[in-house]
């Protein structure tokens, strides 16, 4: 049995302390949960220990023998092996699964051979599929797996190699029933060949099912560390949360008018199912879940992006059919998204431009000309009821920080003028200043009357700014609830599977 | 605070490569004055009125075809098709006066329909289908090369030809058409081209949202813009203004010759990277792309006086092309 030991691991980055004196132990043939809300440091911790960084300091020790691990090739050497949530990135998707599990092989091992031996390759690895009983040819393209597969042979190929610890970080966020299952029987199988798992994962259930010892993070410090049997789901959840933030949230007048969207039974392709809301005139409502709980589907869903599979959609009494987001815009829906550099903002175009680009029919003249001075009127102005801080107008979105971006990605909605707001985790990446002028910028919006809907896995957040709030846990809406009467506890309990 | 760090980022890197910036953004304008100066020192004729405008009616067509890729490009396209689709514009508008002794306005609009035909096929395929734009244009690229060759049956389409009954074309091409192709009237509708898509990409609606989907798609789509439409909307217009420099061609040279448009699309795609860096804009632009096609014609006028053969012309070419990618790309690398 061998021993891993963390010992006062400390981490900076620009600004933040992301990990603050952790000591974390661990040992092979056991399932190590290691657990906390976002942002706690759970990730960093087991990059260190994979190798993603080497600015640390601190010690990590094997066998109470000092390992050095700076890079990525040290933590392999010493037999540490992580499978990441997108497994996309580690597979190529043209090779076959043999290839793919030995690809270190493929790589490394060839020496002075320039031929690759199909016939023992895929011996070797049908031998290691065997072993770890999956039911995946060798000699299938990764292309045509199932997500749940490509995980699997990213755990063959972690186990082909010598490893002594596998660190799953989510592994089965983005996994069914049945599938989570099938993987907790290859990691129960991996624990009785004595390697050392280390389990990251938001749903506590899980936790309780398949892991032996249990660490929780928050805020970049280690809290506890307990036997799973001698510990409960609220013991846990009591330790995540810690004492919570006090944040400065604007208050709700509560004048709630009439039934402004309204969504029944609705479900999507891939996440979203039988869902059922409604959201008020002044209202805003909270869609409260964790990482891959479907929060992010469900907003792309409303505002048009994915297609409908069932269930109805009606936007002041009318049913809605929206093909693209096009017609959502134009039916009076605004979508402020999670991935604001990616869909949110236009970084190498300026303040002005990316302000008007959800309304720019507003700023022109005959034959569609743009009428420039109408366009960076209002540009200001709407850059100073914000605050946002830009040198001017003209400067390229690029050169802004986060909090400023999101104001942009906002403001622009503002000056489009919508009937229901979707905003789907905005307070990602913003400072606490620029927080709480986007707090206020949707309380106020809500007070003119707008239907507002707020997703976001912060869950104080929710508590402080929403009126009403629906627990998301995979694809569901599992539990509606009013936010005065609901704790920071509950939303866990209910978001992490808790019924 | 949070003003002082954006504006420190901004104006340090700028200051560093300042001898770069100033390069990409005049680099273009001083090469073609540098070389105006080096082949009026080789020969002094070269600056004389009637060589300049020879040089003006010679890079007309490139213009107006490479003023088609322009806009593809402002959307984040690319039409490779160009090329074949101004042949068959210029094949079909010679065969309608030669062979079916049509009018002037006949030629020209069934010369234009054909275009929008394949614009029409390129933007489904692209849009709808979701084929990478550079594969499916090249791919088009060669079916309209294919049909304009089948159509005129391998040969070339003169007045007076030989029918393959043994009889000669009694067809004449009309004077109206034939003035399309002379000075003024060809740099006019150069010019025209240039400026009127000039003004559309940088002074309407239609043009920022183009430059808006071509600067990033999904937020482009999420921001309500309806993508698709402007996306096709690129390229028919992007056949369009090949199909006019199609039919152009035909007026100039009276014939419809095998491929005879398919030398200007590497000339085309040239003019309109080389315009990405004119004056600093950074992007596809109309005016840039006029400028990167006068830099083309006077290499290629001031090469020819100087005795450089026609066969080499296009290791200069094609040179000129990849500086003024690496130029592109190292700058968006930055």
């Amino acid at each position: 049995m061998a021993l891993l030991e963390m010992k006062d691991i400390s981490i900076e980055f620009p600004g933040v302390k992301a990990l603050n004196h952790v000591s974390f132990a661990s040992e092979t043939g056991r399932v190590h949960a290691l657990i906390g809300a976002n942002g706690a440091g759970k990730s960093t911790l087991m990059k260190v220990l994979s190798g993603a960084y080497s600015h640390y300091t601190g010690e990590i020790h094997l066998d109470g023998r000092k390992a050095v691990i700076t890079s990525p090739r040290d933590a392999l050497e010493e037999g540490i092996q992580i499978v990441h949530q997108e497994v996309d990135t580690a597979l190529i998707p043209y090779l076959t699964v043999g290839e793919n599990i030995l690809l270190h092989d493929l790589v490394n091992e060839m020496g002075r051979k320039q031929l690759v031996g199909w016939k023992p390759l895929h011996k070797k690895a049908t031998r290691i599929l065997e072993e770890m009983n999956i039911s995946v040819s060798s000699k299938m393209l990764v292309s045509e797996l199932t997500l749940a597969q490509k995980q699997m042979v990213l755990i063959a190929r972690a186990v082909s190699a010598q490893c002594r610890f596998l660190i799953l970080d989510e592994p089965t966020a983005p996994l069914s029933h049945s599938e989570t299952n099938e993987l907790f029987r290859i990691v129960r199988n991996l624990k009785a060949q004595h390697v050392g798992i280390i389990f990251i994962s938001h749903r506590l259930p899980e936790i309780f099912e398949i892991c032996d010892d249990i660490t929780v993070m928050r805020n970049g410090e280690l809290v506890i560390k307990e036997n799973i049997s001698e510990t409960s789901i609220h013991r846990v959840i009591e330790q995540m949360l810690g004492k919570s933030l006090d944040e400065q949230f604007p208050f709700l007048n509560g004048k709630v008018g009439e039934i402004v969207l309204e969504v029944k039974g609705l479900s999507d392709a891939e996440k979203i199912k039988d869902l059922n809301l409604t959201v008020r005139a002044g209202e805003i409502i909270g869609i409260a879940g964790l990482v891959g709980a479907g929060k992010t589907e469900l907003c792309k869903t409303l505002f048009g992006c994915t297609k409908i599979t069932a269930g109805d959609v009606f936007l002041n009494g009318r049913k809605l059919k929206l093909k693209n987001p096009h017609q959502a815009v134009r039916q009076g829906m605004a979508l402020v998204p999670e991935e604001r550099r990616k869909e949110g903002i236009l970084v190498e175009e300026s303040v002005a431009a990316n302000l008007t680009a959800a309304n720019l029919g507003q700023f022109t003249k005959v034959f569609s000309f743009l009428d420039r001075r109408a366009e960076k009127q209002k540009a200001v102005e709407i850059i100073q009821t914000l605050g946002i801080k830009t040198p001017s107008e003209k400067t390229k979105v690029q050169n802004l920080s986060g909090g400023n971006q999101q104001k942009i990605a906002i403001g622009k909605w503002l000056i489009a003028d919508a009937d229901v707001y979707i905003f789907d985790e905005p307070t990602k990446g913003v400072d606490v200043g620029a927080k709480k002028d986007i707090f206020e910028l949707i309380s106020a919006l809500a007070k003119r009357g707008k239907a507002i809907v707020y997703a976001s896995s912060e869950f104080p957040e929710i508590l402080g700014i929403t009126n009403r709030l629906y627990v998301l846990y995979d694809g569901r809406a599992v539990k509606e609830l009013e936010t005065s009467a609901a704790t920071e506890e509950e939303l866990l309990f209910y978001s992490t599977g808790g019924r | 605070m949070e003003v002082s760090k954006p504006v420190t980022a901004q104006s340090l890197p700028k200051k560093k490569f300042e001898l770069f910036d100033f390069f990409y953004k005049y680099g273009t304008i001083l090469t073609i004055l540098v070389l105006i100066g080096v082949f009026t020192a080789a020969n002094p004729s070269f600056v004389q009125g009637h060589n300049l405008m020879n040089i003006l009616r010679s890079i007309s067509i490139v213009t107006i075809i490479a003023i088609g890729i322009t806009i593809s490009l402002s959307v984040k396209g690319f039409d490779l098709s160009v090329g074949s689709v101004a042949s068959l514009s210029n094949a079909i508008a010679i065969s309608m006066f030669v062979w079916f002794s049509q009018n002037t306005a006949t030629a020209i609009f069934s010369a234009l329909a054909a275009a929008l035909m394949v614009g029409i096929i390129n933007s489904v395929m692209i849009v709808k289908v979701k084929i990478p734009d550079m594969l499916l244009t090249l791919a088009t690229m060669f079916i309209i090369q294919g049909i304009a060759l089948t159509y005129t049956k391998g040969a070339t389409i003169s007045q007076n030809m030989v029918m393959p009954d043994g009889t000669f074309a009694t067809g004449k091409i009309s004077a109206a058409f034939e003035k399309i192709g002379q000075v003024p009237w060809i740099i006019v509708i150069m010019a025209a081209a240039v400026v009127l898509v000039h003004v559309l990409l940088n002074y309407t609606k239609h043009g920022r949202y183009m430059y808006v989907i071509g600067g990033n798609e999904e937020a482009a789509r999420l921001s309500g813009i309806p993508v698709d439409k402007y996306k096709v909307a690129a390229y028919l217009l992007s056949a369009f203004f090949a199909s006019i420099g199609g039919i152009v061609l035909a007026s100039r040279v009276m014939t419809a010759e095998i491929n005879a448009g398919t030398p200007y699309l590497m000339d085309a795609v040239a003019a309109a990277f080389i315009g990405f860096s004119v004056f600093g804009s950074g992007k596809p632009n109309a005016f840039g792309t006029l400028v990167g096609a006068i830099l083309i014609g006077i290499l290629q006028n001031g090469l020819v006086m100087m005795s450089v053969p026609y066969y080499s012309m296009d290791i200069v070419k094609g040179a000129v092309l990849a500086f003024a990618l690496a130029l592109t790309y190292y700058k968006q690398k930055k």
